[in-house]
Formats: structure tokens, C-alpha cells, sequence
């Protein structure tokens, strides 16, 4: 059969089961969009802004745990993907982004457009590539997706110059799909050590990371915890894989963790480590992080394994396969003395969530959502305080029901990730907490969720400032608040409602649990807004620099 | 004060942007690299790279960084003693 380039690329990404895939065209870009028109198989969901649509490719990828799909044409349109990229890479996230380029030949030359893709996606992408040949479309479009998939996922680039979206190309058949590299077989003498370790601990802790979600081993996770006695702690991006409620559970550690959380982990003797990086907003001062632990820590990655802590034991491992093997060797331990203490921790210190009954509170506002959905709900989040409010006080109780920026902290995150999780699995209700801040910076796509119809409900804590800035200038910056407060005030009801949206205004009710419950039971996209007091802060808070057990508040 | 040098040595698919690869990851961790090397393997589609870096207490986890890249085959680390660079010098003087 005779192709182009771009229609080559439409083949691929059909066969590769992609159906959805989010971008927008441009003059380089425009073979590709032909192509597109043409597909049956393909939804291109057109959204408002390059990084709006780098995101909704995240939301179907964090959903379903597949490489999901981005475009844009060249130079403005790259640049503006750049930020959903990056974001991307530092959450391991399997994404495929395809950017139209100037054509070969005015490569170099500050054509219209072109900037040098291939050179700034380098340092936020898994791999990339600058296509120079439409053959190498064959090879390079399912190897994207494997390299996206396999191993630890993460974001890949594909800049296809425009005549090579546009050349000919003749084939016999398409190449096959590209399937995953295969796991790495982990070293049984290692996994042998660590059972011994565990066997021998007296106060462990389970530590768990977003790396168990993508190796779909929550539920061994679990059962290790179960088995082995072991109060399991999670990191932001863990939240999910133990619910929330589970006796052994800790809850999220770190800067914003709960008293007990940080002071049980203190304690341990040892720390069994699955999927996580010991990032710095997990542990805080690194020297003083369990300074008695020693450590097991099981990753996909290799360079992850003594980055920043040095174990004792160090596994290169799918997270799900080791856990097999290591759940036959450890033996069962209700570990009653220790999980006893860790229960004291939790009666002398717990999270205090003041308000929790208002529903008009930060942290009401939270649980109230929560009582009114179970957990088949999608719950994505903004940055800033309204994140770790509901990081803190949502009882997430399954993997990939919580979407969050973890390691890029990037604003403006929520509402097309939400919209990207909807696409994808159009039976659930996809909430997103979102702040006045950070739903300002990707607002435009409120007009791509009303035209897909998709179920979204944007619950928006409206505190008339950059609430996690402010909070950080009342706190250590002698109360200085400056570019944090908002002096005219937005009108984001009226905005929702001018661009389709469904509008429900929680300070306009005597009765806020109703409309609550009315606007998350109707389908279709909504702006639930709610004003929530500036002054209100995160606490606990653990101060930059300093030690988890050295919390302010809470 | 006398740092210790390491050659190391790479060898990688021959694609086009391998160099950028390897090269921005050194000097986005700002760590040194005193001497770079590439040329084509003969009669393969790979290239080797030979680096001349400072061991710093930083060398290994680079190494575990290079060793990640896609186009990377694989990573060699010998001491500074080793002649490649050493015979270049001549054409440095
Ligand atoms: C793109 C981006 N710019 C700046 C920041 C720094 N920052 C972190 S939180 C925050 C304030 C967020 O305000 P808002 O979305 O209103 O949420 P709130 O903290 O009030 O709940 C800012 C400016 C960021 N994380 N991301």
C-alpha cells in the first residue's frame, strides 16, 4: 500500500489501540492533521491550548496506565507541550508527543516556527527523536511506545519535519505493535536477603511510591503489609494503593504528612522501600530520615537504588514480580508490640483536620465530596494548599483513583488531566480540587470540556490569593505577603458559565450539602465554587531544611 | 589537591543526537568532562565514546544516568592511565 508519512503515523497509533488523542494543528502540522480527518478509529480532541492538551494526555495515561497521546505543530505549539512534558518525566508517566516540524530542508535556518524541539525536549523526555526519513516512521513509532511503557514509564517526543509527514512511502504490511521490553529478572539472592531482613525487624515500615501503581502490585503490596505485620506509609504519588482506612495504614509522610505518620517512620528499625525515590518533600533533610532504618528498596530503575539513600539491600525489580517472590519467603508476623506503639502514635498524635464538619471548610469541603462518591470516582487536583488538603483528608482506597502533579508541582495541572480521565473512562465522575490560582492557568480548557461533554466536576477553593505562597510568607517571610494576594476579584461563576458549564455556587445555599450532591449526581462538566479563608494554612508543616519529626502545627 | 581521573568508555547506536544525549547530562548535573572522544565503530552501526572525567563522589550514580539512555549499549570505566587520551596529548601541545 502507499502511504504518507502522516498517514503512516495514523496507522500506527490506530493499531497501537490508541482511539483518543489530544492537540493542536499548525502549519507543520497540517499533513498530520489531514490524515487525521480521515481516520475512523481516531477522537482527536481538540483543546485550547498545546499544554491543556499535554495534559489531557496525562489523564487518560494516569487512568489506564497506557501511553497516551499528544500533538502540536511547531515552535510555539512545542514549546507550550513543554511544561505537560516535563511534568510527565518527573511523575513516570507513559506519554507519546508528536510535533509537526519545518520541513529538512530550512532545518537551521530560524525558519517560521521552528525551534530546535529535538534539542529542548532532550532533558524532559525519556528519549526523542528528530524523524529524517519517513522509513524511520516504521521503527520509530512503535518503539516510542515501548520505550514510553517498559521499565519505569515516562513522556517521548517524536518531531516529524513537514515533508516528511508528507513523502510517500510504499509497504508491504505495517510492522508489528510494539510490545513492552521484558521485565528484569531479579536476583532471588537478593530477594532471599531482604525476607531476612524483614523476618529480623522488629519495627519495619512499608514504604510505598507511585512506582507500585505502575507496576499494578498494590494489591501484593497489601498482602505484604498483611502478612508481615508492616504500618505501611505511602508518598504523594502512592496515594491509593493501601486505602486510606486499612488498620495498617499511615497515611501520606513528609512535609505534610501527619505527626504520627513522621514520628512512627522515626521509629523504624527498617524501611522496605517499593517504587519510590526518597524525594525531598517525602523525607525532608535527608541525613536525618530514619536515622536508625536500615533499608530494602526494590525499583524498576537501577539508578534510583542509593541515589539518595544508600541500602542495605538494593533490588532491580519489577515491583510486582519481587513481591511474589519475597511474599513466600517472609513469614507471617501479626508484629502485634509494634503495630500497638504505631496505634499509640496515632491516638496521641493524630491529623487534625479542624472544620472537618463544615462543608464550607477547606477540609469539609473535602470529606463532604468524599461522603458523596464512592470509590469508582476520579479525584485530580491543582498545586498548592487545596492539594495537600485533600492529599490529607480524601480516603483514597484504590490505585489510579488520585491524579496529582507530584514531582513538577505544576499549576494548572487539574482541570485537563480531570478532562483527559474522563475521556478515558466516561462511566466514573472526575472531581477536581482545583485553586483560584491554578484554575487560571489552564482555564481555557473549560471551553474543550463543555464540547466533549465529559463528566467533570471542577470543585474550585476560592481564597482570593496563591494560598501555598501566602502561607509560606506568613510563615517564614515576617508576614510579608506579596504577589500572593488577588486585589480585583474574579468572577469565575460567571466565566464557567460563559464558556457551558453547569454552575454551582456553595456560598449562594443555605443548605451546601444539597447542592453538593445535586451537581456531583447530574452528568456533564460543573464549576462548584466555594470561598475558603486565606488564613487557613497546611499544618502539619515540616520547614524547609529541617528534619519529618520537626513539624510546625497540626 | 589531586582529583582522580577515569576514562570512561561508551559504546552507542550510532543515531544522530547521541552525542547531545550523553554531553547534557554531564553538564546538566554541572559535572566536568575534561576530554570527549567519538568516532564510528568500523563495520558496525555503533560509536564509541571516550570520556575523560574527574571521579568525583557523584561518578557512579552518572554512571547509572548514562548507562539509562536509550542509545547507550554499554559503559566501560577505566583509570586515567589509559592510553587514549594520553596519545592525544601530542596533538593538544
Ligand atoms: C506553574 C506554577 N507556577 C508557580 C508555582 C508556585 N506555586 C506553588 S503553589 C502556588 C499557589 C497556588 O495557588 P492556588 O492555585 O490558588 O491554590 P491554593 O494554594 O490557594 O490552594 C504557587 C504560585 C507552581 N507550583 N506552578
Amino acid at each position: 500500500m502507499q502511504l504518507n508519512g502522516a498517514q503512516l503515523i495514523v496507522r500506527l497509533l490506530e493499531q497501537q489501540g490508541i482511539t483518543t488523542l489530544a492537540g493542536v494543528p499548525g502549519g507543520a502540522a497540517l499533513p498530520l492533521y489531514d490524515a487525521l480527518s480521515q481516520s475512523t478509529i481516531l477522537h482527536h480532541v481538540l483543546a485550547r491550548h498545546e499544554q491543556g492538551a499535554g495534559f489531557i494526555a496525562q489523564g487518560m495515561a494516569r487512568v489506564s496506565g497506557k501511553a497516551a497521546v499528544c500533538l502540536s505543530s511547531s515552535g510555539p505549539g512545542a514549546t507550550n507541550l513543554v511544561t505537560a512534558i516535563a511534568d510527565a518525566k518527573l511523575d513516570s508517566i507513559p506519554l507519546v508527543c508528536i510535533t509537526g516540524q519545518v520541513p529538512s530542508s530550512m532545518i537551521g535556518t530560524d525558519a517560521f516556527q521552528e525551534v530546535d524541539t529535538y534539542g529542548i525536549s532532550i532533558p524532559i523526555t525519556k528519549h526523542n527523536w528528530l524523524v529524517r526519513d519517513v522509513r524511520d516512521l516504521l521503527e520509530i513509532i512503535p518503539a516510542a511506545f515501548r520505550i514510553a511503557e517498559s521499565g519505569r514509564p515516562g513522556p517521548v517526543w517524536v518531531d516529524v519535519p513537514k515533508d516528511v509527514l508528507s513523502a510517500k512511502i510504499e509497504i508491504e504490511a505495517l510492522p508489528l505493535p510494539a510490545v513492552r521490553d521484558a521485565l528484569p529478572e531479579a536476583d532471588s539472592g537478593l530477594i532471599g536477603r531482604a525476607a531476612e531482613l524483614i523476618n529480623a525487624a522488629r519495627t519495619p515500615v512499608l514504604y510505598l511510591g507511585g512506582g507500585v501503581i505502575a507496576a499494578e502490585a498494590s494489591a501484593a503490596a497489601v498482602a505484604l503489609a498483611e502478612k508481615a505485620g508492616l504500618p505501611t506509609t505511602m508518598t504523594l504519588m502512592g496515594l491509593g494503593v493501601m486505602p486510606m482506612d486499612h488498620s495498617l495504614s499511615l497515611g501520606m509522610l513528609g512535609m505534610h504528612g501527619a505527626r504520627y505518620t513522621n514520628y512512627a517512620l522515626e521509629e523504624a528499625d527498617l524501611l522496605i522501600v517499593l517504587g519510590a525515590r526518597f524525594d525531598d518533600r517525602a523525607i525532608g533533610n535527608a541525613e536525618k530520615f530514619c536515622p536508625n532504618a536500615a533499608v530494602v528498596h526494590i525499583d524498576i530503575d537501577p539508578a534510583e537504588l542509593g541515589k539518595i539513600r544508600r541500602p542495605n539491600v538494593a533490588i532491580h525489580g519489577d515491583v510486582a514480580r519481587v513481591l511474589e517472590l519475597l511474599l513466600t519467603q517472609v513469614q507471617a508476623n501479626p508484629r502485634a508490640a509494634w503495630v500497638a506503639r504505631v496505634n499509640d502514635l496515632k491516638r496521641q498524635h493524630p491529623l487534625a483536620l479542624p472544620g472537618m464538619d463544615d462543608p464550607r471548610s477547606h477540609y469539609g469541603l473535602v470529606r463532604a465530596v468524599a461522603s458523596l462518591l464512592d470509590d469508582e470516582a476520579v479525584i485530580a487536583t491543582d498545586v498548592g494548599q487545596h492539594q495537600m488538603w485533600v492529599a490529607q483528608a480524601y480516603p483514597f482506597r484504590r490505585p489510579r483513583q488520585w491524579l496529582t502533579s507530584g514531582g513538577l508541582g505544576t499549576m494548572g495541572f487539574g482541570m485537563p488531566t480531570a478532562i483527559g480521565a474522563a475521556l478515558a473512562q466516561p462511566e466514573r465522575t472526575v472531581v477536581c480540587f482545583s485553586g483560584d490560582g491554578s484554575l487560571k492557568m489552564n482555564i481555557q480548557e473549560m471551553d474543550t470540556a463543555v464540547e466533549e461533554g465529559v463528566n467533570i466536576k471542577v470543585v474550585l477553593m476560592n481564597n482570593q490569593s496563591l494560598g501555598l505562597v501566602h502561607q509560606q510568607q506568613d510563615m517564614f517571610y515576617g508576614q510579608r505577603i506579596f504577589a500572593a494576594d488577588y486585589r480585583h476579584q474574579t468572577n469565575f461563576q460567571m466565566i464557567a458559565a460563559g464558556f457551558g458549564m453547569a454552575v454551582y455556587d456553595l456560598d449562594k445555599t443555605d443548605d451546601p450539602r444539597a447542592m453538593l450532591a445535586e451537581a456531583l449526581a447530574a452528568r456533564g462538566p460543573a464549576l462548584i465554587h466555594c470561598s475558603i479563608d486565606v488564613n487557613q494554612k497546611v499544618f502539619p508543616m515540616v520547614p524547609p531544611g529541617a528534619a519529618n519529626t520537626e513539624m510546625i502545627g497540626g | 589537591m589531586d582529583v582522580q581521573k577515569v576514562v570512561l568508555e561508551l559504546t552507542v547506536k550510532n543515531h544522530a543526537g547521541v552525542m547531545s544525549h550523553v554531553c547534557g547530562l554531564f553538564a546538566r548535573r554541572a559535572f566536568n568532562v575534561e576530554g570527549i572522544l567519538c568516532m564510528p565503530i568500523a563495520g558496525s552501526d555503533e560509536s564509541r565514546i571516550w570520556l575523560l572525567v574527574f571521579d568525583d563522589a557523584r561518578l557512579s550514580q552518572m554512571i547509572a544516568q548514562v548507562e539509562k539512555l536509550e542509545d547507550v549499549v554499554r559503559v566501560v570505566r577505566h583509570g586515567a592511565d589509559h592510553q587514549v587520551f594520553e596519545r592525544l596529548e601530542e596533538f593538544f601541545k
